[in-house]
């Protein structure tokens, strides 16, 4: 079984959230990133999982610069066996699916993961469009998967509820969670990692169709009033007179 | 022509479906456009429809379970034959799978996650939720036209004066699908979290499962959805699909009552979209205060019964 996990890079969740003067730019000094915990948690150790059931082979792949190259070595040791990084900084999820699928379509896996979205952009839009590309069937936000001989079973995650569905491999899927338990990588797997093979590859050309005009922070809250513990009726006045809700 | 989904369930149409048809008819209006809604499911009573802005809609009486490559292609078809310049959907499971499979199939840029848009200088400019809801990102369409998909709750529902709509018939061909539905569970009886409009959310402050009547009884009183934070979900107190925050359900009610949840980041990334935050919490550090609109410092279990007991009251006068 091949298994092809995409995987991206995010600003930790405590990050500050800053930009620059002309809002054009997020402000990364000083931040610290990490892989993005849908790819990492969730699909990187299904996929694993996947591998240790049926056997196979798990490729990472990633769109990014060399500074990347360090989230990639974790993946790497938590479980995947080989690496692969597109080099180029994308400006949007169409530049990021349009290399992956190009690559994905050379190296024909049976499986693609992506994680449901990643924690900074919140797109949910890879996965998608890396099916279209690749004209195979998308699960989306996946959060239990069965392979059952050459069909996958997937349990996909709807308004209020879940679908369960059936689709013959290759199929692309997002992971949400309950897909599978974060692992921890240990050391021999920090120390193997360092010899699993890590290619770097040129990118394709690709068109803009949206601009960034430029990022913007919320209005600051006004502050919390307080209310006395003691006063229910107070309470009872917020809900009816400003919440309105009863 | 700005083209809508319109996403039907029961044979009535969704509140995501409504808001979807509010902001084409804002965006209709706003650059000289006609808006036609697409239906495609049970069908739907156009005098329903009357209110939201649409001058048409095309509707498709489909029983069975549509896969995102058959939605994606039956849109396509609409866009083609109507001429849509714009197409708007909500980004809702359905709208997650299949917007950015349908940017690539029609070669249309997508902006995903809308709040709101304006026109600035005469051209378009979306406002795109970044960051879980901690900032936001405005972005324009490179050829003036593309796939909005929006987030729940966000642009919020807008009445139009009610106007005739005309009943189009488009050829569309429906593919043959390349995911078979297996089963469908859903809870019943209740809102689903994403469409909610006031949410009660209770976390660890509970103590024990068999203290959750209380967090129901002040859900019952002001019809909300409960919620909790992750620990909770964890511990198996509460359904997964009640776990709201930045692995769990994100979520922008106008209201979010919290109780005995201490805010912190990762829960607050999926809550802080709320437009009015209520925090009950015994910790006077707790940084969910800070987040929030009106605040108790104390127990819960003092306050929760009378409050209540209070509401109910109210209510009754």
């Amino acid at each position: 079984m091949k298994l092809l996990v995409c995987i991206s890079k995010t600003p930790d969740t405590t990050s500050k959230i800053s930009f620059s003067q002309d809002g054009k730019r997020y402000l990364d000094e000083g931040i610290q990133y990490i892989l993005n915990p849908y790819d990492e948690w969730y699909a990187l150790v299904r996929a694993i999982e996947l591998k240790e059931k049926f056997g196979g082979q798990i490729d990472v792949i990633h769109v990014g610069n060399a500074t990347s190259d360090i989230l990639i070595r974790k993946a790497l040791a938590i479980g995947a066996d080989a690496a692969f990084r597109i080099d180029m900084e994308p400006m949007n999820s169409d530049e990021i699916a349009k290399q992956i699928a190009k690559f994905a379509k050379e190296n024909s896996y049976d499986l693609i993961f992506c994680g449901k979205e990643t924690i900074d952009h919140n797109s949910s839009e890879v996965a998608s469009r890396i099916a279209q590309y690749l004209d195979i069937p998308y699960l989306s936000y996946c959060n239990h998967l069965e392979i059952e001989n050459d069909k996958i079973v997937a349990s996909c995650e709807l308004e209020g509820g879940v679908a369960l569905l059936e689709a013959k491999i290759p199929v692309v899927i997002s992971a949400a969670k309950g897909l599978a338990e974060q692992r921890i990588p240990n050391m021999k797997g920090i120390i193997d990692a360092k010899k699993k093979p890590l290619e770097v590859i040129s990118p394709i050309e690709t068109e803009q169709l949206v601009e960034l005009v430029c990022f913007e922070l919320p209005p600051v809250k006004s502050g919390v009033k307080m209310i006395d513990p003691t006063q229910i009726d107070e309470m009872v006045a917020v809900f009816k007179n400003e919440l309105k809700i009863i | 022509m700005v083209l809508v989904i319109l996403e039907e369930q029961n044979g009535r149409i969704k509140k995501s479906a409504i808001e979807a048809a509010g902001f084409a008819s804002k965006l209709a209006q706003l650059s000289g456009m006609k808006v036609c809604g697409l239906c495609l499911g049970r069908t739907i009573n156009v005098n329903e429809l009357t209110g939201l802005g649409l001058d048409q809609i095309v509707q498709i009486e489909h029983a069975d379970y549509l896969d995102s490559s058959q939605w994606i292609s039956i849109v396509a078809q609409a866009k083609e034959q109507l001429g849509s310049k714009f197409i708007v959907l909500s980004n809702n499971s359905l709208g997650k799978s299949i917007s950015g499979g349908l940017s690539v199939h029609l070669k249309m840029g997508l902006i995903s996650n809308v709040v709101n848009f304006k026109s600035q200088e005469g051209v378009l400019q979306f406002q795109k939720s970044v960051f879980s809801g901690k900032a936001s990102a405005w972005y324009a369409f490179s050829d003036l036209n593309g796939i909005i998909a929006l987030m729940p709750n966000g642009f919020g529902i807008h009445k139009f004066d009610e106007k005739p709509i005309d009943s189009k018939v488009l050829d569309l061909k429906i593919p043959e699908p390349k995911i078979k539905l297996l089963d469908r569970k859903l809870i019943q009886g209740k809102t689903p979290l994403t469409e909610a409009e006031i949410v009660v959310s209770a976390g660890r402050g509970l103590k024990d499962p068999s203290n959750w009547y209380m967090v129901e009884e002040l859900a019952d009183i002001l019809h909300a959805t409960t919620a909790c934070s992750r620990p909770v979900a964890d511990a198996g107190w509460r359904p997964h699909h009640e776990h709201v925050g930045q692995t769990g359900v994100a979520i922008r009610p106008n209201v979010y009552i919290a109780l005995g949840i201490s805010g912190a980041i990762q829960h607050l990334a999926g809550v802080n979209n709320s437009k009015k935050i209520f925090v009950i919490n015994k910790d006077p550090e707790a940084p969910f205060f800070k987040a929030a609109d009106f605040g108790v410092c104390g127990d819960l279990f003092e306050i929760l019964p009378k409050l209540n007991e209070a509401l109910r009251k109210s209510k009754m006068n």
